[in-house]
């Protein structure tokens, strides 16, 4: 444990009694910053707007003397008709629990200039470059603010609402030019160039483009006699998008001294496929099948922290049946997800494809239910607001439903954990390679906002299902799993931890499932035409797999579209960390210590 | 087309009658392609290569349960030069289209392109996104396409086998990469990055284009 977890908020010297942690906080920020911290008085939007100025001493206080060390999710929103943009910063209470402080800073649209929170919370490292990216909002004091996700050349930052990209149609979906009328009519037909491309007006190729992303080496330093007494070189190693070890197309520049690793520059966006900007055109329930592309291995959990913020935002109440079906849902997914990080992260350590393909023999178990509850393996489209689209399946493989999940709860799943634990856990090599290597402490992994198994792995036992419980998990007996070491084969040993308790979880959901049979599964309002009953804001959050999966949304009154839909993708923001980690290691434990912490590209890049 | 070493249209010389069942008239193509084809449909390793979603499936169909190797495809390769036929299994990004034309024109003839799923083919669900390439087949000459989003790793199977029926339709006297003049066989130029993705065949579109929106704004001046 650390000095800032266990720091307990200064006593609040107002008489009021607050009944939780976040109304207390804001208070205090209000009692202390009485000018530039205010309520915000949009309609449903929780939080304070906060003084673009006064944003690092606001941070400050609030990590330091107010408990809320662990800043999860920033993000820019464009408030075009007002000529701002909006900064929005969610920091939770990691000791404590319970919901976010939202801070909300708004500075002038044509010179965005905010504080960079950096050096406050290293955590916001990355997401700060993401919205520089996407809204060209200037973080002052940011160590490397360069685009994170497009590529420097790139022309505009895309998520603002004036900037439309080459296949532009309309502001939102359903397009006019497809319904009601049911002419169609293609932006994609009128490009002169046959390609999803577009130039700046009167642009010409000159040539100097040809050499790309050769900046990324700009800074790294290469010093001759890096050794004293040794004649030797840092070399810059290159590794990605096209690596076996990366997972997808994820890039390491690398700078090694000898074997060592000096530095390490995380490269991505090798995979940025516009998901918010494409999100912001759909209508709500368009975007379901888009999430289950985010973290593509456990798609259902996506589903769910999407549906949680969209229900929040339109009030929508989950019937029972439908509830447990989630967590089932969910938590299978959980033990696919893990089986498969572990079949990975062995892969990565040497041990080629063999533990891969004992976990698959259950995971294609799970998958075929899931195709049959679904009618797809992956990309399962299953929830819904308010419910679940289908409900349980009668059999799978031949088997009544009830008999087939008492088999894989009981028996399969069990069996393959006993059998890789016997297999994997104590074997001499896997140790040798991950004991002690790759090591986060606490005060790191809080400072960096790394979540889910990563951050439990260093010793903080955080875990949205029980700091802010949804769904029913505050009914359910389980325990949050933590290990202490913050090193590779603590990530490890977590993982079949998580699943253990992944399977605790589902026994205990079997009985509801039996005794809400036939019950609904889904509220009668329907839910394709789906206008906001009232606008503001929602940030929907689960325990993802991975970790903390966020969904921030905001809506306008009646609108059918999202305004602003941002995620908060696990596997991106646990990168930060990634430099951290393997600086001091030898170059083929980066290769470890990027398995241990499981990334997903699809949620990485978005 | 080309001529085979033999003319096929040569008349048969005489051959006596008696012989006439235990002699067959061919040419050296039509008796060469059957064993080159069949090494070739029953060899192909594919570049160990992962998009996106679709990556996930192809292990699966890697994996024991489908298992590739019964048709001699299990061998992935990490390096271009090993491989055979490359899988774009997942969207491709314009950020990351330069790096998948050069692996392409490192892979030694013959190779092939597999274009797994709608992101792929044609961009599916995020062609209207910004950073997505709407085919890849904008760029590489695309053999089998198989839908799907993802496709499951049946329908990869069957696209495998597509690939091989393919294959066997092959005759090493006109295929590319034993000509000289073959346009096919030239390499595909890599795109570059600039405000947006620069197909280097089209640079002369685009400064025609730009040299349009100048004139239009001196009009408008």
């Amino acid at each position: 444990m650390t000095d800032t977890m266990l720091k307990t908020p200064e006593p609040s010297s107002t008489p009021d009694v607050y009944d939780n942690p976040v109304d207390e906080a804001i208070a205090a920020l209000k009692k202390r910053y009485p000018d530039t911290v205010v309520d915000d008085s949009r309609e449903n939007y929780s939080g304070v707007v906060v003084n673009a100025n006064n944003i690092v001493e606001v941070a400050e206080a609030l990590r330091d003397d107010l408990g809320f060390n662990y800043l999860s999710s920033v993000t820019g929103v464009d408030l075009i008709e007002d000529n701002k943009l909006e900064v929005v910063y969610h920091a939770y209470n990691i000791e404590k629990g319970g919901g976010a402080v939202v801070l909300h800073v708004q500075v002038d649209r044509d010179n965005p200039i905010v504080p960079s929170l950096v050096p406050i919370f290293p955590g916001a490292d990355f997401q700060e470059r993401e919205a520089w990216d996407m809204f060209g909002i200037r973080f002052d004091g940011h160590p490397d603010l360069r685009r994170i996700l497009t590529w420097d050349e790139f022309h505009g930052h895309p998520l603002r609402k004036d900037w439309r990209e080459p296949f532009y149609e309309a502001d939102a979906k359903p397009f006019g030019s497809r319904w009601p009328g049911g002419s169609v009519h293609r932006a994609e037909e009128q490009n002169i160039y046959g390609k999803n491309v577009q130039y700046p007006s009167g642009w010409v190729p000159t040539g100097g483009e040809y050499e790309v992303e050769t900046n990324m080496y700009e800074g790294v330093t290469i010093s001759r006699d890096a050794t004293p007494g040794l004649k030797t070189d840092k070399v810059i190693v290159n590794m990605g998008p096209q690596h076996p070890s990366t997972h997808g197309v994820f890039r390491m520049v690398v700078t090694l001294d000898g074997e060592t690793i000096m530095g390490l520059r995380p490269v991505m966006g090798y995979l940025h496929r516009n998901h918010e900007k494409i999100g912001e055109r759909n209508t709500f329930i368009q975007n379901i099948p888009y999430t289950d592309r985010l973290d593509y291995i456990s798609s259902m959990s996506n589903n769910h922290g999407y549906v949680l913020a969209i229900e929040k935002l339109m009030g929508a109440e989950v019937t029972e049946r439908a509830e447990w079906i989630r967590i089932l849902m969910v938590e299978l997914t959980r033990v696919v997800n893990h089986l498969w990080a572990l079949g990975f992260l062995l892969n990565d350590l040497g041990a080629m494809q063999t533990p891969m393909l004992y976990f698959y023999i259950e995971r294609e178990l799970v998958l075929d239910f899931f195709e049959a509850a679904a009618g797809s393996r992956m990309m399962c489209n299953y929830m819904r607001f308010g419910g679940v689209a289908y409900d349980l399946p009668d059999d799978v493989r031949g088997q009544p439903i009830m008999q087939f999940l008492h088999d894989l709860i009981y028996d399969r799943i069990p069996k393959a954990l006993e059998q890789g634990d016997g297999l994997m856990t104590g074997n001499e090599i896997l140790r040798n390679r991950s004991i002690g290597v790759g090591y986060l402490s606490a005060e790191d992994a809080i400072a960096y906002s790394a979540a889910g198994p990563v951050l439990r792995a260093s010793g903080v036992p955080y875990d949205v299902r029980r700091a802010e419980p949804y769904s029913y998990y505050e009914h359910l007996d389980f325990d949050v799993a933590v290990r202490y070491n913050g090193d590779i084969y603590d990530r490890f040993l977590i993982r079949m931890d998580e699943m253990r308790q992944s399977l605790r979880i589902l026994e205990q959901v079997l009985p509801h499932l039996k005794a809400t049979e036939g019950a609904p599964i889904i509220g009668s309002k329907p839910q394709y035409a789906l206008r906001m009953p009232a606008g503001g804001e929602a940030y929907g959050r689960v325990e993802n797999p991975k970790g903390e999966l966020g969904y921030y949304v905001t809506a306008k009154r009646r609108s059918s579209n999202p305004e602003r839909y941002h995620v908060r993708a696990p596997s991106f923001i646990n990168l930060t960390a990634l430099e951290k980690m393997t600086v001091g290691h030898k170059v083929a434990d980066s290769v470890a210590i990027l398995g241990s912490i499981d990334i997903v590209l699809g949620e990485v890049d978005r | 087309m080309t001529t085979s070493p033999i003319d096929p249209g040569a008349a048969p010389p005489n051959v006596p009658d008696e012989l006439k069942d235990n002699v067959t008239i061919t040419t050296l193509a039509k008796l060469l392609d059957p064993v080159y084809n069949w090494s070739r449909r029953n060899s192909m390793w594919p570049l160990g290569f992962g998009l996106a979603c679709c990556a996930i499936e192809m292990i699966c169909a890697a994996s024991s349960r489908f298992d590739f190797a019964r048709f001699g495809m299990e061998v992935f390769r990490a390096t271009p030069r090993q491989a055979d036929v490359m899988i774009i299994s997942g969207t491709v990004t314009k950020k990351m289209v330069p790096t998948i034309v050069r692996l392409y024109n490192q892979m030694a003839e013959p190779h092939y392109v597999i274009s797994m799923g709608a992101c792929a083919s044609g961009g599916g669900p995020f062609k209207e996104g910004y950073s997505v390439v709407d085919g890849i087949d904008k760029f590489l000459p695309v053999d089998v396409y198989i839908p799907g989003c993802p496709p499951t790793p049946q329908a990869l199977l069957n696209g495998m086998i597509a690939m091989q029926e393919k294959i066997d339709q092959q005759s090493i006297a006109n295929v590319a990469w034993y000509r000289k003049d073959d346009p096919t066989a030239e390499v595909v130029p890599t795109p570059v990055l600039g405000p947006d993705l620069v197909d280097i065949r089209q640079v002369d579109i685009i400064k025609a284009e730009a040299a349009k929106a100048k004139a239009e704004t001196a009009v408008s001046d």
